[in-house]
């Protein structure tokens, strides 16, 4: 067994999902984290500048480059695994178990990233896109502030904001776990203690993210 | 609790052949009693049939205790029945109430194809074992028992992955049938052991090799595996096989075997 085909096997298709997943993970860590910066109330003061920060840092926008790689290769390993393994059962069960052998959400792991991925589509478009755009036409940076308290004045924006965080909660509530499982973490001295993390993660993040549009929506912050 | 008799209705999936497409049949069972197993009121249904000059309905059994892993039916949607950690042969008929329907099906799985009926062919798992579940020993007299010191822990879990009887419930349960809950039994209780140490490092790798050969779905850590699994084979035997198969894609010496 080499580096190549390493990864080309069923548990190394798995490996990548589950690298490419922690690091999303990751990334959603420091992105809720700089975004949280509203909640100080300062007229976005302190949010700017850490946006300035990421948007302008070499470092920051390399790891932007990959980010984006890992994005595009845990979506579209994701969905060739979800196509694949629906044919791998031929005739499909008149009756099936449902959710008293597994949860729902395990099983619709394709289904809720999606739904997230649609979501992503109109959040870059939103945000992430224009500014880029102008960044890169030499017009500067934009003021991300005044573009989230103009855009989450929307009744329709607002929700589907916070659709997308609960699909975001339910795909982290399988992910988070299932990829320390994937690296073998699932022993009897980590499963415990892991699970209990990754519950309490996919409620609080996707919880502090909503919490964004929904603060400017009622005009909690200004 | 109070012995009955029940009658049921049973829709039992029948099938000529590999080629041919199968189809459900309807079948009414009459008077059978609450102390009987569930392969014991096929028993009757089949006898029924042959008074009536019908074909009886193929399925698998061997040693109806529990031990062997024959008897593979997916009934009403669950791989041997209701029971937690328990085979076919060992549901017994007091789980049902009379006027019951009940629909039988085979282990449903490409790798699993269907021989007859409810028969599957699971040579697929054979394969795998060819693959890498083996260890080498010398031939000559038989070694001492305490000649090797185990670890009680080790041992314990070693046997506990050793309990798979290789009945493919794992298969018939898990939404991508997959069988990595099967392969990892059998890498754990050879990885946990120093016999097994002298083909660690190519055992994992090419008998997930096989297994993706034979056309098993993929894991994705769902866990119906491990909620049907007549002998309580845990996830954790999938979380050992990973670190196996990381630990041979790492170390280097990891030609083929
Ligand atoms: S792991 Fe359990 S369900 Fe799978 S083959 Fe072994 S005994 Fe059967
Ligand atoms: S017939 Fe052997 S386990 Fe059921």
């Amino acid at each position: 067994m080499n580096w190549k085909n390493a990864f080309s096997t069923s548990i190394g298709k798995k490996l990548q999902m589950s690298l490419t997943g922690l690091f999303l993970i990751l990334f959603l860590i420091v992105h809720c984290y700089i975004n949280a910066q509203i909640f100080y109330n300062d007229g976005g003061v302190r949010f700017t500048e850490a946006a300035h920060f990421m948007g302008t840092n070499f470092v920051i926008r390399t790891i932007e480059l990959g980010l984006f790689a890992f994005l595009i290769l845990h979506v579209v390993q994701g969905l060739l695994l979800w196509a694949k393994n629906r044919a791998r059962r031929g005739t499909r069960y008149a009756v099936s178990a449902g959710n008293q052998t597994s949860r729902w959400y395990s099983r619709s792991m394709a289904l809720l990233g999606t739904l997230v991925l649609l979501f992503l589509i109109l959040h870059l478009s939103k945000f992430w896109g224009p500014n880029r755009l102008s960044q890169t036409t030499g017009h500067g940076e934009l003021d991300l502030f005044t573009m989230m308290r103009d855009e989450f004045q929307v009744t329709w924006i607002v929700i589907v904001y916070i659709l997308g965080c609960i699909a975001l909660g339910w795909h982290l509530l399988h992910g988070f776990y299932s990829a320390f499982q994937t690296l073998g973490l699932g022993t009897s001295k980590y499963k415990g203690l892991l699970k209990g993390i990754g519950v309490a993660f996919s409620i609080i993040v996707p919880i502090i993210f909503a919490l964004m549009p929904i603060s400017f929506y009622m005009g909690w912050i200004s | 609790m109070e012995h009955y008799t029940m009658n049921l209705t049973l829709k039992v999936w029948k099938q000529k052949n590999k080629n041919e497409k199968g189809r459900f049949e309807t079948y009414p069972v009459k008077g059978i009693s609450s102390e009987m197993s569930f392969l014991e009121m096929f028993d009757v249904l089949n006898e029924q049939l042959v008074a009536e000059g019908k074909e009886p309905i193929a399925f698998d059994h061997d040693c109806r205790e529990g031990i062997c892993g024959a008897c593979s039916m997916y009934i009403n949607g669950r791989a041997h029945g209701p029971w937690h950690n328990t085979t076919t042969c060992q549901l017994h008929m007091r789980q049902y109430k009379d006027g019951d329907t009940i629909v039988v099906e085979p282990w449903r799985a490409n790798s699993f194809p269907v021989i007859k009926d409810l028969v599957v062919d699971r040579s697929s798992f054979d394969r795998i074992i060819q693959a890498g579940g083996y260890i080498s020993v010398n031939t000559g007299n038989a070694v001492d028992a305490n000649s090797l010191p185990i670890e009680k822990q080790k041992a314990d879990e070693s046997f506990a992955a050793a309990a798979c009887i290789g009945c493919g419930a794992c298969v018939a349960a898990c939404p991508n049938a997959s069988a990595m809950l099967f392969v990892s039994a059998k890498v754990s209780h050879l990885a946990l052991l120093p016999q097994g140490d002298p083909e660690r490092k190519t055992r994992a790798v090419n008998m997930v090799e096989q297994m993706d050969k034979e056309g098993f779905g993929s894991c994705t850590n769902i866990g119906a595996c491990e909620a049907e699994c007549p002998k309580g084979i845990s996830l954790e035997n999938i979380a050992r096989l990973n670190r196996e198969y990381i630990g041979s894609v790492f170390s280097g010496s990891s030609d083929k075997a």
